[in-house]
């Protein structure tokens, strides 16, 4: 009997107890959420609206609050003269924008392609069993390590025309018949961009491209090599199918990445048109030229750029979450 | 036999080659850095001279020292800050189940992919109008927009993998969900503190763009600054062993950082960066 009477209100009181507990759950989420809101509101959606906002004006650096709004002006405006021709004028039309443009895309399709490739090399002999592996995973840590500016001035000097050692090296082996102004010149500016590029970043390419490999079983290879699969071919047919979603999305990861860069072009090749990329023309609109709403216009391309590539990262991410290897 | 030889030495030429191209530029950097006078400029592979010329040099002149102290500062106050903020944020992202989170959590991953330059012009206007133009606080402040979405999404991954029974355990004891992220969570977290934090850390004290942007001073800038900005008396006389000497005072500390935390690091890598 006893029994029967206590059964009935633990029954009826599990029930408000344990959503009580998860309404006070879902409140302490809100409140521990909020700080970080709001920071990222103060520092990144607020101060996003604000550069927007400035594209649409004619903003300048010593005003910035007297700012009119003149509309698409900055992007694009176009005056007919008395004889009937139309002059356009602003962002879309502008030569310097547009260089700037290719050479970021270039840039970044040349990088992370050399990337890729020599990342797949790294990560390849990193998987591998061989003694020293502990030696060559930390020698491989170093590049990446090194500040960006710090690594610029240290090629800098490499590169150097006069005293440096890569021309020294490459006309002791050859290669190279006189010396060359590397970071100077506008034909080889972009070779040397790259090549930096390419020695800083391959470690963290190689890093992604190793946790992919070692996810992959090992018994896949060893049914292989009963079978008698040459080495090229378990490559192609079962390593890069197996690799490839941690390869695409580091590869897509870099390219976000590599669309921004600004430090390295700043400090190895400055004022050379052959390397400023985006970023470089936007700083150099907002602080150096006093043409604070046209710098607003180029670095709001350069989001929407960026923005519609994010989402397909994301959206991509999402695609190998549900696809349910993890 | 001899096939299997050839193999052995080409795979061990290749990590050879691997290792020489990842060390060789600091290496030749520090090499650099104890030359002086006219040895700086004569190519040379292996240390000829020695001097110290060039880090009394960087130490005495200039306000290398205070920019040193000023990287230090911002550096640690920014992960300090970060890692305050994503602890909680990553508790209620991670172990709470509510309306909007995963929509919550693409909008943090997208932050994270935001360019800076994107954002540079109004954070000016906000810098300037809280007055913390050209002083450190400006870039604490200007940090945080990549230091924290980063620290909040691996400490989120990082929760989710803690089992659900230790949770479940302190709610029984009547635990709030803040007694269970300082007192339960927090002890257990430990190694993935260290390993954001550290991460953040790096991240902050290479950052460029920023700190060229809201300091314009020579007293209130940071390293990155201070090196890139580093010049001699004329345009043509560019100081490389001075800027090689600051290079490797800058680069030590890190370097011996990443190599002490490897596994951590790498495994911190991993997680921001192909989960995010």
């Amino acid at each position: 009997m006893s029994s029967e009477t206590i059964v009935p209100p633990a029954v009826v009181l599990a029930k408000p107890i344990k959503s009580e507990l998860l309404s006070q759950r879902v409140a302490a989420a809100r409140w521990f959420l909020i700080p970080m809101l709001v920071a990222l509101a103060i520092v990144a959606g607020w101060p996003l609206l604000r550069s927007i906002y400035f594209s649409f004006t004619d903003a300048s650096l010593t005003d910035l609050y007297n700012a009119k709004f003149v509309g698409f002006k900055n992007y694009i405006s176009w005056t007919t003269l008395k004889s009937g021709r139309t002059i356009y004028s602003g962002l879309l039309v502008d030569p310097v924008w547009w260089n700037a443009v290719w050479n970021t895309l270039r840039f970044a399709v040349v990088s992370v392609f050399f990337e890729a490739v020599l990342g797949m090399i790294v990560a390849l002999v990193l998987n591998a069993e061989f003694k020293g592996r502990s030696i060559v995973r930390a020698a491989i840590l170093i590049p990446w390590a090194i500040p960006t500016i710090v690594s610029a001035k240290m090629w800098a000097w490499m590169l150097n025309d006069q005293f440096g050692i890569l021309n020294d090296l490459g006309l002791r082996l050859g290669l190279l018949s006189e010396k060359v102004a590397w970071t100077a010149q506008p034909d080889t500016a972009m070779t040397a961009v790259l090549i930096v590029d390419v020695w800083k970043t391959t470690p963290f390419m190689a890093l992604l491209v190793l946790a992919g490999l070692q996810m992959i079983p090992k018994d896949i290879y060893e049914a292989a090599e009963i079978d008698g699969v040459h080495p090229v071919k378990q490559f192609f047919r079962i390593t890069l199918p197996l690799v490839r979603p941690a390869l695409m999305v580091a590869i897509i990861f870099r390219l976000l990445d590599a669309m921004r860069i600004f430090d390295l072009i700043y400090v190895l090749t400055p004022n050379s048109s052959a390397t400023k990329t985006m970023s470089v023309v936007a700083r150099e609109n907002l602080f150096d030229f006093d043409k604070f709403a046209y710098g607003s216009a180029q670095s709001t391309l350069l989001f929407l750029i960026i923005a519609v590539m994010t989402a397909l990262y994301i959206w991509l991410g999402r695609v190998r979450f549900d696809g349910g290897d993890r | 036999m001899l096939w299997s030889y050839t193999k052995t030495t080409a795979f061990y030429a290749l990590v050879l080659v691997i290792v020489v191209i990842s060390v060789f530029p600091f290496y030749y950097a520090i090499l650099t850095s104890f030359k002086s006078g006219t040895a700086l400029f004569q190519v040379d592979y292996w240390p000829t001279s020695f001097s110290w010329d060039n880090y009394i040099s960087v130490f005495s002149q200039g306000a290398f020292p205070r920019n040193l102290l000023n990287s230090v500062f911002v550096a640690t106050t920014t992960v300090l800050l970060a890692l305050f903020l994503a602890v909680t944020a990553a508790f209620a992202l991670s172990r709470v189940r509510f309306r909007g989170r995963s929509l919550l959590l693409m909008t943090i991953l997208g932050v994270s992919m935001f360019p800076q330059i994107a954002v540079l012009a109004g954070l000016f206007e906000v810098i300037r109008a809280l007055g913390i133009y050209n002083t450190p606080w400006a870039l604490i402040f200007s940090y945080t927009i990549f230091t924290l979405p980063f620290t909040v999404w691996v400490l989120t991954t990082f929760m989710r993998e803690l089992p659900i029974e230790i949770e479940e355990a302190a709610i029984v004891d009547g635990a709030t969900p803040w007694v269970i992220i300082t007192r339960v969570f927090l002890p257990l977290m430990w190694p993935a503190l260290v390993t954001t934090g550290l991460l953040a850390f790096i991240g902050a004290w290479n950052e460029f763009l920023f700190a060229l942007t809201f300091t314009s001073s020579n007293l209130t800038r940071t390293v990155p600054v201070a090196i890139a900005l580093l010049s001699g008396g004329s345009q043509y006389e560019i100081p490389w062993g001075i800027i090689m000497a600051a290079s490797v005072i800058v680069t030590v500390p890190l370097v011996v950082l990443v190599l002490v935390f490897q596994r951590k690091i790498v495994s911190g890598l991993t997680a921001g960066g192909v989960k995010g």
